[in-house]
């Protein structure tokens, strides 16, 4: 089984884990993903391979701690072994030169946006990545990111109050800022959906192509249940293989909040279930 | 649907020989005919109503007094048809008479043969539609024999007695490797067949546990899976290797794993695929295909939620969309996960099903409801976005299509609604496209299924075979083992013709 090499905490709620995985290590590409299962009771769950070292043969990960199954991971010590850590999953993003590239992450896209940045730098791409976090102290890999790319921005402070569901004008109002100054040819957006759905309504009256990595629930990761199906463009497709990268402004944004929405009250109970026995 | 097989030459005379043995004629004597057609076939002891509150094996075996006496009603007819209805050709006079001879282990060595997964079939195989549809016992009496029940009698005594502790080599190491893509029924057989003739072999299976749909599929009431457990760990004592979490196509591809030494390759990565109707309000929260219910169920555990961290909705109107056996499989598990009303939404009528006759006889003794000739044709969802109902119409039967079943065709009018929290659509399942999609050369058809020679099942690449649902869209477990045999005997020619 591949064994955990190391796990760190990034930012109160982030966490990098690092895995013996010398399969993946040799075959994985910047936007792929990998499933992993903390545990024998435990989930399957996607998480975006954020580096690698093929000669070593390991791979990271960097993920939120929220529910259950992150947690779990966040405290795997070295030498752990995951029953499932299974991949390079999905299609990996699109790289090529499209001139100047924005690159935005919020939660756990930074990570997974390092692989990309450096992938399109090195196809000759300007490349301008933008993280977002809550507060200042939620920011992680900066200076890793900031190696990666041209010019590295940070939005941090407090969102709109109001319902979750609320588009957000101030990220919006910031992402079309950059790509009128920057001129901008392409954007990508990582993070929570919510991050992705408000920075693809802002570029999408500036005609600028904007691909979202979507972040639907997922179980198997190879195409065989659907439980990670999304609407694109009308029709219905399995974000593990015909994505996980798709055309920001053709996605059902309601459906994919709903959908991923759909177990809240299994989370709270499993989560609650885990503190009374981990923190009796 | 079922391929019954032509005797060959040499099967007509391996049965005729075993036929004529002394001990064969002299327990055909023992019991005249009149007498063994009087003794009425036994009843397979099965749990009470208690069964729908767990997942625990319905079905409890024959006892060894039962099935002695089940065994006896065979005739051993000097031409077995039920031979001929198997899709595999096993010797069932065979290994049913040395059943009434007392004779168990050797039993179960006959039956392995020809079968290599006899626990799993004797209990999955649509024996009413191949083996003891054509049994001449029934011919006379109306009634068969119990072929399937006298399968599995034999498998699971051979299994808890350690019968099978060391299958045999029976080759010397060749020193050939052999990739096997799939750790289902089709990719098990093969591993097995070219372990046992000295080749090395790998099963690299994408999921972190082995046994394919026999795992995620088959629920544990019908088929439990340490039976899969243990034919896995009879093929590592015989050197096969298992890789987990290994996905052919993206962990490797087929040409990465030549450049590590593998010389000939089976596909055997079944029907995971699943098929959707595309009507509106399929993307609700709560509609399942018949893939995820039964993978998060069986494989991740989730009736046992929390203890297992995976969830599923358990439903109280829990409806499955489908006739076949998965779908029997679905609205059998949505019972057992607490749903008052778990339905059957079927477009054709009750004779038309294709599932196994015991399915459904025990699907209704469990209180499942049958909606039959009706058609989902929309979903209707609440404001949490989770489905709170669906709209269907009702069919009457037209004209046969090109299955030979009559058309459904939709009543105009008709429309009604039916509450549901849950629903699982069961209506198919399509070859998995990963491998076609990342293999070059490799010749597909229409419907994403691998192309293969019928007698070897080669593909269109060299040292590449194929077999399963993969080649046949989603079939049985008995011809994905059929083609697993016929494909490692061709493999393992390619092998040594290789120097």
């Amino acid at each position: 089984m591949p064994r955990v090499v190391k796990t760190e905490r990034l930012a109160p709620n982030t966490f990098l884990m690092v895995v013996d995985s010398a399969d993946v290590a040799r075959k994985c590409q910047p936007g792929q993903f990998v499933m992993v299962m903390p545990d024998e009771n435990g989930e399957r769950i996607p998480l975006n391979i954020a580096d690698w070292d093929r000669e070593r043969g390991q791979v990271s990960v960097v993920f939120l701690s929220l529910g259950t199954t992150t947690r779990k991971l966040s405290r795997l010590k070295a030498g752990a072994e995951l029953p499932v850590f299974a991949g390079p999953l999905g299609k990996p993003v699109e790289i090529a030169r499209f001139g100047t590239v924005l690159l935005v992450g919020g939660c756990y896209g930074p990570g997974a946006l390092l692989p990309i940045a450096s992938a399109m730098k090195k196809a000759g791409n300007r490349v301008v990545v933008l993280t977002e976090a809550k507060a200042p102290n939620l920011l992680y890999w900066q200076e890793e990111l900031g190696r990666a790319c041209d010019r590295l921005l940070r939005l941090t402070g407090r969102r709109g109050a109001g319902r979750e569901d609320e588009r957000e004008p101030f990220m919006g109002a910031e992402v079309a800022g950059i790509v009128k100054e920057e001129k901008v040819d392409r954007v990508m957006v990582i993070g929570c959906t919510h991050l992705m759905a408000s920075v693809a309504e802002a570029t999408g009256p500036l005609g600028v192509k904007t691909t979202v990595m979507l972040n639907p629930i997922m179980l198997d990761g190879t195409g065989m249940c659907g439980a990670c199906r999304v609407s694109v463009a009308g029709r219905t497709c399995f974000a593990c293989v015909d994505g996980p990268e798709f055309d920001g402004h053709k996605v059902d944004w309601d459906e994919l909040h709903l959908r991923r929405k759909a177990y809240l009250d299994h989370e709270l109970e499993s989560l609650c279930r885990w503190e009374k026995k981990n923190y009796p | 649907m079922s391929d019954k097989s032509k005797l060959s030459p040499e099967t007509e005379s391996r049965l005729k020989a075993s036929f004529n043995l002394e001990w064969r004629k002299e327990l055909r004597a023992r019991i005249p005919v009149k007498e063994r057609l009087e003794i009425g076939r036994r009843e397979m002891p099965a749990r009470g109503h208690e069964r729908v509150r767990d997942f625990l094996e319905v079905n409890q075996g024959l006892s060894v007094e039962e099935a002695v006496l089940e065994a006896k009603r065979c005739l051993d007819c000097g031409r077995p048809s039920c031979v001929s209805g198997c899709p595999v050709g096993i010797d069932i006079p065979g290994f049913i008479k040395l059943i009434e001879a007392g004779e168990f282990a050797a039993s179960a060595r006959k039956l392995r043969e020809t079968n290599s997964l006899p626990a799993v079939c004797g209990r999955v195989c649509p024996q009413e539609t191949q083996c003891e549809q054509v049994c001449n016992v029934a011919k006379t009496t109306g009634v068969p024999v119990a072929i399937g029940n006298l399968e599995r009698f034999a498998a699971d005594l051979a299994m808890r007695s350690g019968t099978f502790a060391s299958l045999e080599r029976t080759a010397a190491p060749t020193g050939k490797k052999a990739a096997v893509v799939g750790a289902g029924p089709a990719g098990l057989t093969v591993a097995g067949e070219l372990a046992k003739l000295g080749h090395s072999v790998t099963v690299f299976e994408a999921l972190h546990q082995p046994g394919g749909v026999l795992v995620y599929g088959i629920p544990e009431f019908r088929l439990p899976n340490r039976i899969l457990w243990a034919e896995c760990g009879l093929l590592e004592r015989l050197g096969v290797e298992f890789r987990m979490n290994f996905i052919v196509g993206k962990t490797a591809t087929i040409e990465d794993l030549r450049a590590d030494g593998y010389e000939a390759f089976f596909i055997g990565t079944g029907a995971g695929l699943p098929n959707f109707m595309n009507i509106p309000g399929e993307n609700l929260a709560g509609i399942y295909s018949a893939n995820e219910y039964l993978t998060r169920v069986n494989l991740l555990r989730a009736c046992e939620f929390p203890v297992a961290d995976t969830p599923v909705f358990r439903g109280k109107r829990t409806a499955v969309v489908g006739g076949g056996n998965v779908a029997l499989d679905s609205v059998r598990t949505a019972r057992r996960l607490g749903a008052e009303k778990a339905m059957i939404i079927y477009r054709r009528s009750r004779v038309e099903m294709p599932a196994r006759a015991e399915e459904v006889r025990h699907a209704e003794e469990e209180g499942v409801e049958f909606h039959f000739l009706t058609v989902p044709i929309r979903y209707i969802g609440d404001s949490r976005g989770r489905v709170a109902a669906v709209e269907c119409q009702r069919m009457e039967l037209g004209e046969p299509d090109a299955s030979g079943r009559r058309k459904p065709v939709p009543v105009p009018g008709s429309e009604f609604t039916l509450e549901v929290d849950v629903v699982v659509v069961a209506i198919g399942q399509s070859p998995n496209p990963l491998i076609p999609q990342t293999t070059s050369g490799l010749k597909v058809g229409r419907w994403g299924n691998i192309e293969v020679d019928p007698e070897t099942m080669a593909t269109s690449l060299p040292g590449v075979f194929a077999g399963g649902d993969i080649v046949r869209g989603g079939a049985t477990v008995i011809l994905a083992m059929g083609d697993g045999r016929r494909a490692a005997a061709a493999m393992d020619r390619y092998l040594c013709e290789k120097r």
